[in-house]
């Protein structure tokens, strides 16, 4: 009930600072909306079928990127974690690429992928890839001890033993990761079709843009911002019952 | 000739900083099969060190350690450790978790499942098959693991200070109900701990281990049969005898006139 009130609460000042702030700045309704303008254009949208359309797009992209990303970075993260030979001559390399912004890869993924579907994938994937990669790593590297010795002891041998209790045993540390990787990627979804897709959200803004159309660019961005706040819940969700699976103190 | 033969054994680490640590100093021991030994002392005698070793999780610096004969090299399911933290795969039920040890044996999955609810019932937690660890209680979660020890039908439990995270009377019930399940399945049991009552309650005999360097300073036989009364004069004799020994006990400074 409480939490109710503070969407509503948050929600009114918005409302109320986003009006104040149309009417004051004397805007053309094209280039800045006003809330009611941007509830009409977020209906035009989705009288025509076109933001339907664009959100299927943008999360079947998500999608495939994200989980790519996702089932690739944690297999190279265990096995990676676990020879921490090769893992040192990896991590300075790793440590070098995780803080470039996958769009300054644009040009280069353009040049080997060229435009179109492809760019806001690869940029996705990008994304995802790292925090998944350096949170598996890390959390193999910190396993407790104890789940290696009772698989010594009970015989089970080198490569079933990442399978059966390497992964599960620390996958509450990589869905911290996994978490974290979300978030990053839906940021980056947008950039990503902006070079050159022909659906998306990201093709929405790009679109309401060079159409004058800020209404839609508005509602699209709205869009986005609930889409990411429900994956959010849902992963928050899922995290927090694998917590209390685990036995774990919840994450604050 | 002795089951357990622990011959001359040392063992050395090396800290961060260099210089050299004795965990173990020539340590010799024999144990029959079926006895109840438990390792007795204060932190850093090297009593945990020397069931590592006993179970093949690490090797010694010098001297051999035979179970049956063969050198111990490596860990074995025929001789199956007990850890202070349960140890439990908190991802498997409860079920799961005492037929781990079984998959790697190849039993075939009814058989399993047979073998694991039977060991539940040993250990009184049939109605839990199909909970999670974090479900349960620690001393749960401790019967949990006897259970999958046992599930392996191995001849040696060794058993790493296996209730010093549970509440005192927790910690006294399951020390009874262990006594008897293991006297029961006829198995060597290996115990390490620091509580002098413990060892008491448990042990056929007890290995009184000291620090600096670790080593055993002498082995008390207990001869107190079948189920045990802490609260019996001889209980009470066999505690005074290892209080003596840790230099616990003030001496007597009374004098006495007739």
């Amino acid at each position: 009930m409480q939490k109710v009130r503070y969407i509503g609460g948050s929600l009114v000042i918005l409302l109320a600072f986003w009006q104040i702030v149309a009417s004051l700045g004397g805007w053309n309704e094209a280039l800045f909306p006003s809330p009611w303008g941007t509830l009409r254009g977020l209906g035009e949208l989705i009288a025509s079928g076109v933001l339907a359309t664009d959100i299927g797009a943008s999360l079947g992209r998500f999608a495939l990127g994200y989980s790519s990303a996702v089932v690739l970075a944690m297999a190279l993260g265990l096995v990676l974690g676990w020879y921490k030979g090769i893992w040192n001559y990896l991590n300075p390399l790793a440590q070098v690429l995780r803080p470039v912004s996958p769009v300054a890869w644009l040009p280069f993924i353009v040049l080997f992928f060229g435009i179109g579907e492809m760019p806001a994938l690869v940029i996705i994937f990008i994304a995802a890839f790292f925090p998944v990669l350096l949170a598996t790593v890390a959390a193999v590297q910190g396993m407790d001890a104890v789940y290696l010795k009772v698989a010594r002891n009970f015989g089970i041998g080198q490569p079933q033993i990442l399978g059966k209790i390497v992964f599960p045993a620390v996958f509450p540390r990589i869905a911290t990761g996994l978490h974290l990787a979300l978030g990053t990627a839906w940021v980056f979804l947008v950039a990503g079709e902006m070079a050159g897709a022909q659906s998306g959200l990201g093709f929405l803004i790009i679109d309401a843009r060079n159409n004058l159309r800020a209404d839609w660019l508005m509602a699209a961005i709205l869009t986005i911002g609930v889409l990411g706040l429900a994956l959010d819940g849902i992963v928050s969700y899922l995290e927090s019952h694998i917590y209390r699976r685990w036995g774990l103190a919840r994450r604050n | 000739m002795s089951y357990i033969k622990v011959e001359d054994v040392s063992r050395h680490f090396v800290r961060a900083d260099g210089t050299s640590f004795q965990a173990l100093d020539h340590v010799n021991l024999e144990v029959r099969q079926g006895e109840f030994i438990c390792l007795l002392g204060p932190s850093g005698c090297g009593k945990s060190t020397l069931l590592n070793i006993l179970a093949g999780f690490e090797g010694t610096s010098e001297g051999d350690v035979y179970i049956d004969g063969q050198e111990v090299k490596k860990p074995s399911p025929k001789y199956v450790t007990i850890f202070q933290n349960y140890g439990l795969l908190p991802w498997r039920t409860v079920l799961k978790n005492v037929e781990l040890g079984l998959e790697e044996q190849d039993v075939p999955r009814d058989e399993r499942e047979k073998i694991a609810r039977h060991y539940l019932e040993v250990v009184g937690l049939q109605d839990f098959a199909d909970s999670h660890p974090a479900e349960l209680s620690g001393g749960m979660q401790q019967r949990v693991a006897i259970a999958r020890a046992l599930a392996v039908d191995p001849e040696i439990i060794f058993m790493d200070e296996p209730f010093a995270a549970l509440d005192a009377l927790t910690r006294m019930k399951l020390q009874d109900e262990v006594s008897a399940i293991c006297r029961e399945q006829h198995k060597t049991i290996i115990f390490v701990t620091h509580d002098i009552d413990e060892a008491v309650v448990l042990a056929d005999r007890i290995v009184v281990m000291t620090p600096n360097p670790g080593h055993i300073k002498t082995v008390i036989p207990v001869d107190l049969h079948g189920r045990r009364d802490r609260t019996s004069p001889d209980f009470w004799d066999i505690r005074e005898k290892i209080f003596e020994c840790f230099s616990l006990k003030p001496e007597d400074k009374t004098e006495y006139y007739i």
